[in-house]
């Protein structure tokens, strides 16, 4: 039984890892990179303010 | 690229600020927690049960001020990157980059750390030929990974669920043990006796110190969430000091059980003493919770490390400390998504061919790197900027007396590394002098020297 979870995580390890890359690559070929490293030190961000928890 | 995704590009693209107190404090507890379930019972084979204990105290003296220190300048400095951002304002560029180094290095090896005890606790559960502990480590680190990556608030909600299951199962066991009777279950007397309380003497004590750190290692990743918290002035040392009182009451509990039921050469060799401690009650219910515990434990402190790692590498991109690709932040999770894939091989291929005991022992030595750090920085702070010039969100009290006492701690800590690991140790300092002469001489020119800091603070006293 344990060596069957042992392969289950493998299986697992690699789907997330697939969905990670997949999602990294949509990612960058959908927004600029301007965009994306636009993050400033310091700021407070407007619209985080109204994010609701 | 189409026209139609860039139109809706938002202008900026930041960290999300959404954490509140008890996020700090899942994010500090939850990577300190798993040194009670392992690490801090390895110094009872340096100094035996009673150095144990007093090293406990001592090391608690040292995070409290690292704690105090921490609040202070990170309720005043609220930037991802933490103890980074405090340096780079502080004292100057170079310090900052060997910082965020310390703690890319102390967040990753200690996230292995945490890897590997999952797999070799599943593997010693199992008891089955054959199997291998990697398929254990690859699912922690990058199923954690994945977890970051899909959003800090998520990320920091389960690890509060599962460090306060880990830190509830370390109360039921102190009291199912009945605590207040020696002699039902514990035998603290039988363990610990006048011959053997300090079979190495005092310089026992001084080298117990090394594994002594791991009762507390972690405490001040609290401040990489400093760009996240929706009121960093409150939540951050509101978290951090609740986090080390909670800690220090775990670290209490765990030493009288453990040292009551187990003799200081087997508790300080064992790789799961609360574990082991559940199976000597000779209860199966305990014994099953404590080994569940172990693991919640070694997971949540391997997230909240992915979590630190990541900021801290984002840190240095953004300010071209490294090149501003690692900077950038998920327009959906708002997670410095890059680090946290970049980093993700690296913790796997430490996870492979490291043991547990070097993968400790390079955490512990960058995390007091650290800590010298910030006893110097507080002295320089309060310096340049003294009470009144500028705003705090808390000011520790009895300065300089906690810097002084960090210090000192600080420097019997290396101490007491060096009689173990000296090589180690004098490899991750040429280490660091490599890296500083590489960064002084060639990429600070990368730099753009007025936009890294970014507090709106007056002149500093003196300039």
């Amino acid at each position: 039984m344990w060596i069957d979870f042992s392969y289950l995580c493998w299986a697992v390890s690699a789907v997330l890892v697939a969905w990670m890359l997949f999602d990294w690559y949509k990612t960058d070929t959908s927004y600029s990179e301007e965009a994306l490293t636009s993050s400033r030190e310091g700021e407070i961000e407007a619209t985080s303010e109204k994010h609701k928890v | 690229m189409s026209q139609s995704t860039m139109t809706a590009t938002p202008t900026k693209i930041s960290l999300s600020r959404v954490l509140g107190p008890a996020h700090v404090w899942a994010l500090g507890v939850g990577i300190v927690l798993v040194g009670e379930y392992t690490g801090w019972n390895f110094s009872a084979d340096k100094g035996g049960s009673l150095a144990a204990l007093i090293v406990c105290w001592v090391i608690g003296l040292l995070y409290t001020s690292v704690a105090m220190i921490d609040s202070e300048v990170t309720s005043t400095i609220a930037a991802a990157g933490g103890q980074y951002a405090q340096a780079k304002h502080i004292v100057g560029p170079l310090m900052a980059f060997n910082v965020a180094l310390y703690m890319v290095f102390a967040y990753t090896m200690l996230e292995v750390s945490d890897a590997i005890l999952v797999g070799d606790t599943i593997v010693a559960k199992a008891g089955t030929d054959g199997l291998n502990h990697n398929a254990f480590l690859a699912v922690t680190i990058i199923g954690l990974a994945w977890l970051n990556y899909r959003g800090v608030l998520a990320t920091l909600n389960f690890n509060f669920i599962i460090t306060a299951l880990a830190y509830l199962a370390i109360v039921v066991l102190f009291l199912s043990v009945a605590p207040w009777s020696q002699g039902t279950v514990l035998r603290l007397g039988e363990m610990i006796t006048p011959a053997n309380a300090l079979p190495y003497g005092w310089i026992g004590v001084i080298a117990s110190f090394h594994f002594g750190i791991w009762y507390f290692l972690g405490i001040e990743g609290t401040t990489q969430a400093a760009e996240e918290v929706r009121s960093p002035a409150r939540a951050l040392p509101y978290g951090t000091m609740a986090g080390m009182i909670t800690l220090l009451i775990a670290g209490a509990m765990t030493w009288y059980v453990c040292a009551s039921l187990m003799p200081w050469e087997y508790l300080g060799t064992t790789y799961y003493p609360l574990w082991d401690a559940g199976k000597l009650t000779g209860s199966p219910a305990l014994e099953n919770m404590m080994f569940y515990a172990t693991l919640l434990a070694a997971i949540a402190s391997a997230n909240g490390c992915v979590n630190d790692a990541a900021r801290a590498w984002f840190s240095l991109g953004r300010d071209r400390y490294l090149p501003t690709w690692f900077s950038a932040v998920h327009p959906k999770y708002r997670t410095p998504y890059r680090s946290i894939v970049f980093l993700l091989p690296i913790a796997l291929a430490f996870a492979f061919i490291s043991d547990l005991n070097q993968a400790i022992t390079f955490s512990i030595l960058s995390g007091v790197l650290q800590y010298t750090f910030m006893s110097i920085n507080i002295v320089m702070f309060r310096n340049r900027w003294p009470l009144g010039s500028i705003r705090r969100g808390y000011t520790h009290p009895f300065h300089p007396l906690p810097a002084i006492v960090l210090f000192i701690l600080c420097v019997i800590t290396f101490f007491a590394i060096f009689l173990g690991y000296g090589a180690q140790l004098t490899a991750m300092v040429v280490f660091y002098l490599v890296v500083s002469i590489w960064f002084h001489f060639y990429r600070y020119q990368y730099v753009r020297r007025g936009d890294q800091f970014t507090m709106p603070w007056p002149k500093p006293k003196g300039f």
